[in-house]
């Protein structure tokens, strides 16, 4: 109370000069901040560096980029590489491909992680829960190279299958270098990798919601299905809806390491994507422009499509990643 | 029943008791999955601690070796590529962390705190959730920062996380205003503040990000097969690929071990991968503990 009155027997001019104290000049405030401004130096440069700067580096996408004149004195060809893009078969045969693991993740990957959580979910003992949850989790802390070994030791011409079909006089087939069958086995160790990971979130959305709810549906006499559809599905729709943008941005992408590895077994004719193709042309290839161009196209597509997405979220009433 | 009861684990009285039909078929379920997620880790082990008359003998495939042998472990970790390759993966894991933990932790605890420009910077961190810069572009600056074919190509190029940056500086804002207040009454500078306040009240979650950089370096391939040419600089991922997937008979294996038989190829290329799984298996139950019990889910949540 004592401060208050002090405050106002001190009058205007007073005030006045606490305001200007309040906003010091943006030299003070820099001096005052030096502490705090030194402390983000270093990952404020990084993300400027490999960020910002390659953000701009995608100029090359519209030069004939050479590497003795470097970013800035390479000739500008305006939309050369674009249109090179566009004549470009192998180009084709990369986006084709990229699209159809992409739409077998989405009808074969996505929903996994959901069914894998509604059982987790479902079993009463906790111990069991946490069993089964921290062996599925195991796989997604691996490398590519490791689990592409894997797949090779259990599915590979040598592996566990093949011993086996070999030992009761069967035709051997060998998945890992089989061209036709290339997208489902990238998609099956997509789904060995990445299903217990993806629980996680849904298993959250399932824990917070409320089981009044459930209690109140079951004295009304509703069954255990009905309680899925009626309150057990609304529950986790703005998470699915929310990781189905993020996967729609990440069309283009399916995962550079994990094809990379497996592209030569099968030929680039079945395992060439987006990514593979920017590298083989680009890094290994030297025809940077094009490659850039490739890149450019598959980012700004991604940014493209998440925002549309989430527009549409909005519109169907749902929260989206952001507002 | 009483103590099932305070484990929370028994089944509520509104919810019907399964059907037989529902247990078996969840039993089902749940068997299989854990099964073909064990079953690729156990051959790998199996078939590294095989010798060669027993591969050959099953015709490549043994599940449970009669007569497990070290043999393939020795010959590969008695120098020679693959003891060097580990060394540098050691190497650029235990650099690589520490300095993206520092990094990480002083940026996050600046933003965590009014400062000058906290608004333009959390928005460049962010908007790097929206767009990738492309492959090549990112290629071109690390060439012409003179960094193709060295180690800092491996660490530098991926030295912040901005998810793990927004992840830590959250926790940070979430400890008391009035701690730091009464530290700075105190006349504390805000470096002491991180290291004798923020850092020590964080250390779990400090502990969680630095296992996540630990693993990402561990199994870092992209940067590697970008950024490096000279095979003598390669990490375990890089050797894995060469020998293992792509089946190059592996040098300076073969005179190593003197007065033993020569271990199967088989056998030691299965070591190798046993080798590059180790350290994520003795990580792997405090990574795990973090999201059984649900302590990221909020910050993944956002």
């Amino acid at each position: 109370v004592g401060v208050t009155k002090m405050g106002r027997a001190r009058g205007d001019a007073s005030l006045v000069r606490d305001r200007a104290r309040r906003r010091p000049s943006l030299l003070t405030r820099i001096k005052n901040d030096r502490m705090l401004l030194l402390l983000m130096l270093p990952g404020v440069v990084y993300f400027l560096v490999f960020f910002y700067l390659p953000l701009l580096g995608n100029v090359v996408a519209f030069e004939e980029y050479l590497p003795y004149l470097g970013f800035v004195d390479s000739p500008f060809v305006g939309l050369d590489n674009f249109a090179n893009m566009l004549s470009n078969p192998d180009f084709y045969g990369a986006l084709r491909n990229t699209l159809e693991i992409s739409l077998l993740q989405l009808l074969l990957y996505f929903p996994a992680p959901i069914g894998l959580a509604l059982v987790l979910n479902s079993l009463i003992s906790i111990p069991l829960r946490r069993f089964v949850q921290s062996i599925v989790l195991l796989p997604h802390f691996i490398s590519w190279v490791i689990i592409v070994a894997l797949f090779q030791q259990v599915l590979g011409g040598d592996g566990a299958l093949n011993s086996l079909l070999r030992g009761h006089d069967l035709a051997t087939f060998n998945v890992m270098t089989n061209p036709g069958t290339f997208k489902f086995l990238v998609t099956s160790q997509v789904i060995w990798k990445d299903t217990g990971w993806g629980t996680i979130i849904f298993l959250a959305a399932l824990a917070n919601i409320d089981s009044s709810l459930y209690e109140a549906a079951a004295v009304d006499g509703a069954s255990r299905w009905r309680r899925l559809w009626h309150v057990t599905l609304p529950g986790i729709i703005g998470v699915t809806i929310l990781l189905l943008i993020l996967r729609l941005g990440n069309i283009l992408s399916v995962g550079f390491e994990q094809i990379v590895l497996q592209r030569d077994a099968v030929g680039a004719g079945a395992g060439e994507v987006l990514d593979t193709f920017v590298y083989w042309h680009g890094v290994l290839g030297g025809d940077w422009g094009l490659s850039a161009a490739v890149g450019l196209v598959k980012g700004v597509v991604g940014a493209v499509l998440v925002l549309s997405a989430n527009r549409i979220a909005h519109l169907l009433g749902q929260e989206g990643i952001y507002r | 029943m009483i103590r099932m009861a305070q484990r929370g684990a028994a089944r509520p009285v509104w919810m019907e008791r399964p059907t037989g039909v529902g247990r078996g078929a969840r039993a089902v379920v749940l068997t299989v999955v854990v099964l073909v997620v064990l079953f690729p880790f156990l051959t790998v082990l199996s078939t590294s601690l095989s010798s060669e008359q027993e591969l050959t003998a099953h015709g490549g495939f043994v599940l449970f070796p009669i007569h497990p042998t070290l043999a393939a472990y020795q010959a590969i970790m008695a120098g020679g590529i693959v003891t060097r390759a580990v060394t540098v993966s050691f190497g650029i894991t235990t650099v690589g962390t520490l300095l993206s933990l520092a990094c990480t932790a002083a940026m996050a605890y600046a933003l965590s705190r009014p400062v000058i420009g906290r608004r333009p910077v959390l928005l460049m961190v962010l908007f790097t959730f929206l767009f990738a810069p492309g492959i090549i572009p990112v290629y071109l600056v690390v060439r012409q920062l003179g960094m193709l074919n060295t180690y800092q190509s491996l660490i530098i190029p991926t030295l912040v996380n901005a998810f793990n940056l927004v992840v830590l500086r959250s926790f940070f804002m979430g400890v008391p205003r009035d701690l730091v207040d009464s530290a700075t009454m105190d006349g504390a500078s805000e470096l002491s503040i991180l290291t004798r306040i923020m850092l020590p009240l964080s250390k779990g979650v400090l502990a969680v990000i630095g296992l996540f950089y630990a693993v990402a370096y561990w199994n870092a391939f992209f940067n590697a097969i970008l950024y490096l040419n000279d095979t003598a600089k390669w990490p375990l991922q890089l050797v894995l690929r060469l020998y293992v997937l792509q089946g190059q008979p592996m040098p300076g294996t073969a005179d190593v071990v003197q007065g033993t038989e020569m271990p199967a190829p088989q056998a030691i290329e299965m070591a190798v991968v046993v080798i590059a799984v180790v350290p994520i298996l003795l990580a792997y139950p405090f990574l795990q503990r973090y999201f059984t019990k649900g302590v990221l889910t909020g910050a993944i949540k956002g």
